[in-house]
């Protein structure tokens, strides 16, 4: 039993559905009557739950209105609660009070699908930006996405501090450095930031309405570009979202190699971070060792699977390479060497003074803080939360392979880059595990089906950066009618404003650096 | 720090020799794209890469260029923060709706002579993501390229040989 849906079935002051063709089926979707919809998350955050995802879907192509979903997390229990909107009235009450990422989320549904949340403090434009048409909603059905946008006049409006010697800094879109492009608003008094208003959306490209006009099997590849660093997290997760409604059987040989991609993936971006971390306090010798580990790891997966981040390398239904016994070879003498490497470097990290000074209570975020703002993944484990779908919600291989999360409390930077040096560690240990234990057999097996019109799959898989998740609709004839793509940065990014208050301007960066949240996977 | 001192010693010089190097491609353009630039950059070839709506795979091979195996300052290519010490502006992604000022803007800040080059499948064509709302397709449909460097991400080595076909194309030889 659900204890989620156990609170609402107890506790909710109004009759509501557990609706049918939700997969998989170990997620319960009920749909409760739109008054109730923030009654539900009261009830369901007494009950400790944390909001993972919240989206609005236009179904007005099945007779009904919009149809709102907040999904909620305990542990590894995922409970989807549905409201349903007419399409004359699409508004609903916001759980912005009760739950701090559903802030930001509110005001993305406001803006791309033109649903209402009633009583949100903030209704600015999210992603959309104010120089678009304000009845342009991308992701309602009748929007064509291939007609240009216009521009008209607009200007956002970024909170402000006033005050003798408060100033502003405006910072991007384009960053000085190889980076990906997003504005942050200082204000600042001295060298002390009082706030950080961050305004993202200038890398999004309509992915998820482009997700609207592709096949099931093609989509795989777009959703292997939603964020680059994390193409296997998310390709994996699109397809466990498909595979659950299709029913498919992938192999099991297929499932370990998947999670080797994962772990693979989960080493090499943490290695890279490690090292631009050292390298943004002026310790470059750690950023060129990391990094030259970081090469050749990727080409071992050019030599092995023929593409250096593994792109395009899970596909619905399996895995598109298998691994023989001389790449098994390889990836064991590769483990041998970078472990030696490694440990060398951890102790070099752990010896210097330097990073002691640097990154020990900057960029602190609380537990209490880190709870209250939903963040996941690493920046969550590094604040205390012991959040990990490897662990609480295991898919397979990871129910035998026992994943040991790590968690600090400190919440500093330090602890963000010290969860990831423990979390290289276990996947070093994972990936050994992975290529001893790995069984012989197929690695793909074609879907035998495609999804059954109105039927909706959902996917959960811990990325290098946090829990990513996939929610996917089939239309009336069985197509691709909405693609919810949800990575982990729509959560953490939040994170970042509160953690850098009281620190100093300089020290920016390196929280920044510390989080590396992704642009392109918020943007969409 | 005798950590350190011992750790640098035994790793010793990593850049791969342009003789002997595992990825054929360096060895062919290596030579050349350093003469190149000598000659034509006063040894000094200055670029400002500019994200443009890319997914940020194309951002992590333009990185890889620094490590130690490409080492892409031994030829003289040097990355800038801002777009007026730029001689080349590095642009990646299908141009975002919403980068499309930002775009422009940058490349108004480049000071002429300026080569513009579109780096990966979706700068140079849009890619996956064609063009649509929110995505205006190829760099070329908002600044104008002068040269193309495909793939997904192109490998460093395939950006190392795009930027000497680039200096090539625009008639600068050795």
């Amino acid at each position: 039993m659900n204890r989620l849906l156990g609170i609402l079935q107890k506790e909710l002051d109004a009759p509501f559905d557990v609706a049918e063709r939700v997969y998989p089926s170990d997620i319960p979707s009920c749909v409760v009557p739109r008054a109730r919809f923030a009654e539900a998350a009261r009830l369901l955050k007494r009950g400790h739950a944390l909001l993972a995802a919240e989206w609005a879907a236009d179904e007005t192509v099945f007779g009904r209105g919009f149809g709102v979903y907040a999904c909620y997390r305990f542990g590894g229990e995922y409970l989807l609660v549905k409201s349903e909107l007419p399409a004359d009235d699409p508004s609903f009450p916001t759980l912005a009070k009760r739950f701090v990422p559903a802030y930001r989320m509110e005001r993305q549904m406001h803006s791309l699908m033109g649903v209402v949340p009633t009583g949100h403090p903030d209704l600015r434009p999210w992603i959309k930006f104010e120089d678009w048409p304000s009845d342009a909603w991308p992701l309602r059905k009748g929007f064509d996405p291939l007609r240009p946008l216009p521009r008209v006049a607009g200007e956002y409006a970024f909170g402000r501090a006033e005050g003798e010697g408060v100033y502003e800094i405006p910072v991007g879109p384009v960053h000085a450095g190889i980076i990906e492009p997003g504005h942050f608003r200082f204000q600042a008094l001295g060298e002390d930031i009082i706030n950080l208003e961050e305004r993202l959306g200038y890398v999004h490209k309509g992915i998820e309405k482009r997700f609207e006009s592709m096949g099931w099997l093609d989509a795989v590849r777009l959703a292997g570009r939603v964020s680059g660093d994390s193409t296997v997290a998310h390709s994996l997760a699109y397809c466990l979202a498909l595979e659950t409604m299709t029913g498919a059987e992938v192999p099991r040989r297929a499932m370990w190699l998947r999670a080797l991609f994962l772990e693979r993936e989960r080493i090499a971006n943490h290695l890279g971070d490690i090292g631009a971390i050292c390298n943004d306090v002026a310790f470059a010798f750690m950023l060129y060792q990391t990094m030259r580990l970081k090469e050749q790891m990727l080409r071992l997966n050019h030599k092995l699977f023929g593409h250096r981040f593994m792109m395009d390398g899970i596909i619905p239904g399996g895995v598109a390479s298998d691994i023989d016994t001389n790449g098994i070879s390889a990836i064991l003498a590769e483990m041998n060497a970078f472990e030696a490497e490694f440990e060398q470097l951890v102790t070099i990290y752990d010896e210097n003074s330097s990073l002691d000074d640097r990154l020990r209570t900057t960029g602190e975020l609380s537990s209490e803080e880190a709870r209250d703002l939903g963040v996941c993944g690493f920046v969550a484990r590094a604040s205390g939360m012991n959040l990990d779908c490897r662990v609480q919600r295991p898919f397979p291989p990871y129910d035998l392979l026992a994943v040991r999360p790590s968690v600090l409390a400190s919440g500093d930077v330090h602890a963000r880059a010290w969860v990831r040096v423990e979390e290289v560690r276990e996947s070093m240990r994972l990936v050994r595990q992975i290529i001893s234990d790995i069984p012989a057999g197929d690695v793909r097996r074609p879907l035998q089906r495609t999804p059954v019109p109105d039927s909706t799959g959902f996917g959960a898989v811990e990325g290098w950066r946090g829990e990513t998740i996939y929610w996917l609709q089939a239309g009336p004839s069985g197509e691709i009618n909405r693609c919810m793509v949800r990575d982990p940065s729509s959560l953490s990014w939040i994170g970042l404003e509160r953690c850098v208050q009281g620190n100093i301007v300089p020290d920016f960066p390196l929280c920044n650096k510390s989080f590396n949240q992704s642009y392109s996977g918020h943007d969409v | 720090m005798i950590r350190i001192g011992r750790k640098i010693l035994r790793t010793g010089i990593r850049t791969e020799a342009l003789q002997d190097s595992s990825t054929a491609e360096i060895r062919e353009i290596g030579a050349e794209l350093r003469d190149v630039i000598d000659r034509h950059f006063r040894g000094s070839l200055t670029i400002r890469q500019v994200d443009a709506g890319s997914c940020n795979g194309c951002e992590l091979e333009i990185h890889a260029m620094n490590n130690v195996f490409y080492n892409c300052e031994r030829f003289g290519i040097h990355f800038t923060a801002s777009p007026r010490f730029a001689d080349m502006l590095l642009v990646t992604g299908p141009v975002a709706h919403n980068m499309e000022i930002a775009l422009r803007r940058t490349y108004g800040a480049t000071p002429p002579p300026r080569l513009v080059v579109a780096v990966g499948d979706c700068g140079c064509d849009g890619g996956i993501f064609g063009r649509s709302y929110a995505s205006l397709g190829g760099v070329d449909n908002v600044i104008p390229v002068d040269a193309y460097i495909r793939g997904c991400p192109p490998t460093p080595a395939e950006m190392l040989s795009g930027i000497l076909k680039v200096l090539r194309g625009a008639g600068i030889r050795t």
